[in-house]
């Protein structure tokens, strides 16, 4: 594992005079999952309509004040926890003032001088594939919480601009990274990690599409080992593919223009989804003048020992932690443990379906696990993949899919028989063990029949068994399929294994 | 019925608690007034309707037997700052003209709750900036009050009633209400009264909401009332404070009984003299009026003690950095989007409507303001100014920790002259400015201050004291206030020429 400027990337941008290093920051802007907004009550529900969820406070009416929700503060202290940062107990919030239509109150509630949390940090996982060598942890400078922007709409009236405030006011963590990062992979790998921490924390829904998480991209070049080049910013990048085109794009573009005897100016840009390709919207001589003081309606939030506890007592296993014990513990393999943690709604399924399969066979967790993970990750999606909109998602509860293991576990049905039960289960929601008696997908273990099948086998192969027995081992295959085929593949591999070996001396 | 108008808050309502007169009455009595101070220009709107239906309730309640409240029966006058559901607010500027809330301020509501009812809203400095109730957009308050003239009559120049609550000033002296709410940011209630010749207090900074109050200086803004009795400011006051969930700032105390812990009995007290408030140029009466004050407060039992409050001499400069980088803030919210006065000139993008739409709406004081706020927020100017004028502000507050060990109450003029003539200062904001020298200091500290009659100067006009108290301990500033009221035997009052 490596950390911060010890980076061991190996990305690097050819340029007509030789290779470049991009050096990489990001801002995520992540809203705060909660019902209410930061400084007012109003709801924070998304798609309602235009300005249906506006307090007086978020339209700015004179005389209005902000007083801080404490579930919102709530959710960010449990965020820098999980990214193991300092939590300020002494924060303080300050006034960033511009004009715009979509800022009621002329100026943004946020933190610039006393942020919420400090210091943390963030791993990624080493991705061969994606040229990440090895893990590698990204610093995580603060997080603050400030307050969102309402939409302006400039499409509904020929002439004029709406604006609609139901997001204005809603709470944001703005999560900064260190420039820790060195290629478009490792930032693609930190938002992903940074979204599943989010997500596990449940601090904010992740979801990029609704703009409920979106990213200002730092991109600077320089010669490998260099100091740091010029940075551009590119503003609210909202996929994780675009943010690394983002980089792509703005690394090309900045070493082009060096190499071309040009400079980097330091700039906003924007991203163009639709070209790949980022413009300058306004230079470091056009950037505001924020005019940050600390908002005088606001007292300093201070937190206590009984809410840091709660906090921390309230957090969930965290990622990380949660890989290590599938494998420790649970004696998964690093590639499903990962598969399996990456997404909260994964690892829940996974987990209650273990359970509820460790419960009715009656053994531990970790003697089922990689039954489970199986099933989980290859066979039920298989299955699920194969039916596409015939199977109705709401039937594979866990606790069918748990009998349907436990048949299988207990040798009643074979792993083909597991599949076309689940498969009628995710059709018509049926009880898996109804199923299995009424379409007669069961296995025959009664090892009554089995033997009279493998006796007539074996007194129609007479000539075989003669050869098996002269140490033709290899024929033992023959008489396996040879009886299965008289019991129309419905016998226990194992019991007429066993039994073929008992009879074959 | 023009007897009721004499009579003050706790007048009042004992008078309608006990059956002498109706609140009716009272209210009829009082819009009659009203009605015809029109000359004063004290009123932006009035509502006699209000007035009347709080007097026709506290009436029913009364018949009914149920508890009435402490301000039952009274009708004042409600500074056109805090904002009144269905009655136009416009903190007298033209960028509000015509805007009416559907909200209700914290303080007013309390008002309504204790029984009082509303004769109008009231004048003011533009966004509570000022000092002379100049810079209205709906015109200059004229004071009640006239000096009186070399020649034994009154002289004719119209007089500032004090500002940025002049309004109120203006009709709680000429009996046109027996209270008025006032707020203060940097001496807004006390220069206005201390001009008219009546009593206010600024509480402890956040005893009163801010809820509902056009902003200002939101670190510095404090409601008040405005009254002419210190009895009466005690009764109002109490109806006014209280725990307000929805402002942040607010104090989480109970209200104390001020009315009835009410005491001028002040042995065992000791009096802080401030030797830097004895400033070179300072009307030598208002010095006179200092002397007395402390005798007055001797007689009533305190010690009357010298002490130094050093960084006085920087609070002016630092309240004229703040109270401006504040309101650029605060102000930036009038912008024509919403409510209020737009100004889109023909062609206009965001910008311009912007542009037009403030430099329409705000008046010269308040454009002022903005521009030094704005100034001293800049970078590169932040440190030098705002943050400076933080460390001072610091500093002062320690000034007064450290003058606590010494005394329970600080007693000091008011301002440094008697009331001054309309446009006198009008030319010269930094001559105006220095009439809060004396009030500002308590408002940076956030502490408790009152201003209190205490007698006219030759020309005829009133003077008053301040007494500044711990933070917290308005009842110690009412109780010095109440034994100079009492020993200054100040009954004057304007002779009514509107």
């Amino acid at each position: 594992m490596v950390t911060g400027a010890e980076t061991m990337s190996t990305y690097r941008i050819q340029g007509a005079t030789g290779e470049w290093e991009v050096v990489i920051g990001l801002e995520v802007h992540a809203q705060v999952t909660s019902n209410a907004k930061l400084f007012s009550g109003a709801s924070t529900a998304f798609g309602a309509e235009p300005n249906t969820q506006v307090s007086l406070i978020d339209a700015a009416m004179p005389g209005m004040l902000p007083v801080p929700n404490r579930e919102c503060i709530r959710q960010a202290v449990r965020t820098g926890m999980a990214i193991e940062a300092e939590i300020n107990r002494w924060s303080r919030f300050d006034r960033k003032n511009y004009f715009y239509a979509d800022l009621p109150q002329g100026y943004q509630i946020s933190q610039l001088y006393h942020p919420l949390v400090g210091e943390g940090q963030l791993l990624i996982e080493a991705d061969e594939k994606a040229g990440i060598s090895q893990d590698k942890v990204i610093g995580i400078e603060r997080i603050h919480v400030e307050q969102d922007a309402g939409k302006l709409m400039h499409d509904q009236h020929p002439t004029m601009s709406y604006v609609d405030l139901n997001r204005c006011g809603v709470a944001l963590m703005e999560i900064v990274s260190r420039p820790d990062m060195r290629s478009p992979a490792e930032a693609g790998a930190y938002v992903r990690k940074l979204r599943t921490i989010l997500r596990y924390v449940g601090s904010c829904d992740g979801n990029m599409e609704e703009g409920s998480m979106r990213a200002d991209v730092n991109v600077s070049v320089r010669r490998p080992g260099e100091e740091f080049g010029t940075r551009t910013e590119t503003k609210n990048v909202n996929s994780v593919r675009f943010v690394m085109q983002t980089i792509e794009h703005e690394a090309r573009r900045q070493v082009d223009l060096i190499e071309d005897g040009g400079t980097v100016v330091q700039e906003t840009r924007l991203f163009d989804p639709n070209t790949g390709t980022t413009r300058s919207m306004r230079s470091k001589e056009d950037a505001h003048d924020y005019r940050y003081f600390p908002d005088p309606d606001l007292l300093p939030l201070e937190l206590d020992d009984a809410f840091l506890e709660e906090c921390r007592a309230s957090l969930p296993e965290l990622p990380d932690a949660k890989r290590a014990r599938y494998v420790g513990e649970l004696g998964l393999s690093d590639y499903n443990a990962a598969v399996l943690t990456a997404e909260v709604e994964t690892f829940a399924r996974f987990e209650t379906l273990l359970a509820e399969t460790a419960k009715r066979l009656g053994k531990g967790e970790k003697d089922v696990a990689t039954q489970v993970a199986n099933w989980s990750l290859s066979v039920a999606p298989g299955v699920m993949n194969a039916l596409g909109d015939e199977a109705n998602p709401a039937h594979a509860t866990a606790e069918a899919q748990a009998v349907i293991l436990q048949m299988q576990a207990a040798g009643e049905i074979s792993g083909g028989q597991a599949k076309e039960i689940f498969e009628i289960v995710l059709k018509t929601g049926r009880e898996p063990a109804e199923i299995a008696e009424t379409e007669g997908l069961k296995q025959q273990s009664d090892t009554g029949a089995i033997e009279a099948e493998i006796d007539k086998v074996l007194a129609a192969n007479a000539d075989k068994v003669e050869e098996y027995r002269g140490g033709k081992d290899k024929l033992f295959g023959f008489f396996v399929g040879q009886t299965m085929k008289a019991m129309q593949g419905k016998a226990n591999p194992a019991v007429v294994n066993e039994l073929l070996k008992a009879k074959l001396g | 019925m023009t007897e009721l108008t004499e009579l003050g808050v706790k007048a009042i309502r004992d008078g309608v608690a006990a059956g002498d007169f109706t609140a009716r009455e009272v209210a009829e009595a009082h819009n009659v007034a009203v009605a015809a101070a029109g000359e004063l220009n004290a009123f932006i709107v009035t509502t006699p309707d209000h007035a009347l239906a709080a007097a026709e309730k506290v009436d029913a309640d009364r018949a009914a037997g149920k508890q009435l409240g402490a301000m039952a029966g009274v009708p004042i006058g409600m500074k056109d700052l805090f904002a009144t559901q269905g009655v136009q607010t416009t903190a007298a500027s033209h960028i509000l003209e015509g805007f009416t809330p559907e909200y209700e301020s914290t303080v007013s509501q309390n008002l309504w709750n204790a029984g009082a009812g509303m004769l109008g809203k009231l004048n003011l400095d533009q966004f509570a900036m000022g000092s002379s109730n100049e810079t209205s957009y709906f015109g200059n308050v004229i004071s009640p009050w006239r000096r009186k003239g070399a020649d034994g009559f009154g002289g004719n120049a119209d007089l500032a009633p004090g500002g940025s609550s002049g309004g109120s000033s203006a009709v709680v002296a000429a009996r046109i209400a027996p209270a008025a709410t006032g707020t203060d940011t940097g001496g807004s209630i006390r220069q206005p009264a201390a001009f008219t010749g009546i009593c206010g207090i600024k509480p402890t900074y956040g005893r009163c909401s801010r809820w509902g109050v056009v902003a200002f200086a939101s670190s510095l803004d404090q409601a008040g009332p405005m009254a002419r009795s210190v009895e009466d400011c005690a009764i109002m006051l109490g109806a006014m404070a209280g725990f307000d969930p929805k402002d942040s700032t607010s104090l989480d105390l109970p209200v104390p009984e001020w009315e009835a812990n009410l005491s001028a009995d002040l042995r065992g007290k000791k009096v802080g003299i401030p030797k830097e408030y004895r400033m070179e140029g300072t009307d030598p009466e208002i010095l006179e009026s200092w002397e007395r004050g402390k005798e007055w407060l001797r007689d009533a039992g305190a010690e009357v003690v010298d002490i130094s409050l050093p960084h006085t001499k920087y609070a002016l400069p630092a309240y004229y950095i703040i109270a401006p980088a504040e309101a650029s803030s605060n102000l930036a919210r009038y912008d024509g989007v919403r409510y209020g006065l737009r100004e889109l000139p023909n062609g206009a993008g965001l910008q311009d409507m912007y542009a037009a739409t403030r430099a329409e709406g705000f008046g010269d004081e308040v454009k002022r303001r903005i521009l030094i706020g704005t100034y001293v927020l800049s970078a590169g100017f932040y440190d030098a100014y705002y943050n400076q004028a933080q460390r001072v502000r610091t500093l002062i507050a320690r000034d007064f920790e450290k003058a606590w060990a010494q005394c329970d109450v600080i007693l000091a003029p008011t301002t440094p002259t008697a009331a001054f003539a309309l446009g006198d200062k009008m030319d010269d904001p930094l001559a105006m400015y220095l009439n809060d020298v004396f009030a500002v200091p308590a408002s940076l500290a956030g502490l408790p201050a009152m201003s209190v009659p205490a007698m006219l100067n030759g020309e005829g006009l009133p003077l008053g004291l301040q007494l500044i108290g711990k933070a917290f301990d308005e009842q110690g500033v009412l109780n010095a206030g109440l034994a100079i009221q009492q020993r200054a035997g100040f009954d004057a009052k304007p002779e009514k020429w509107w």
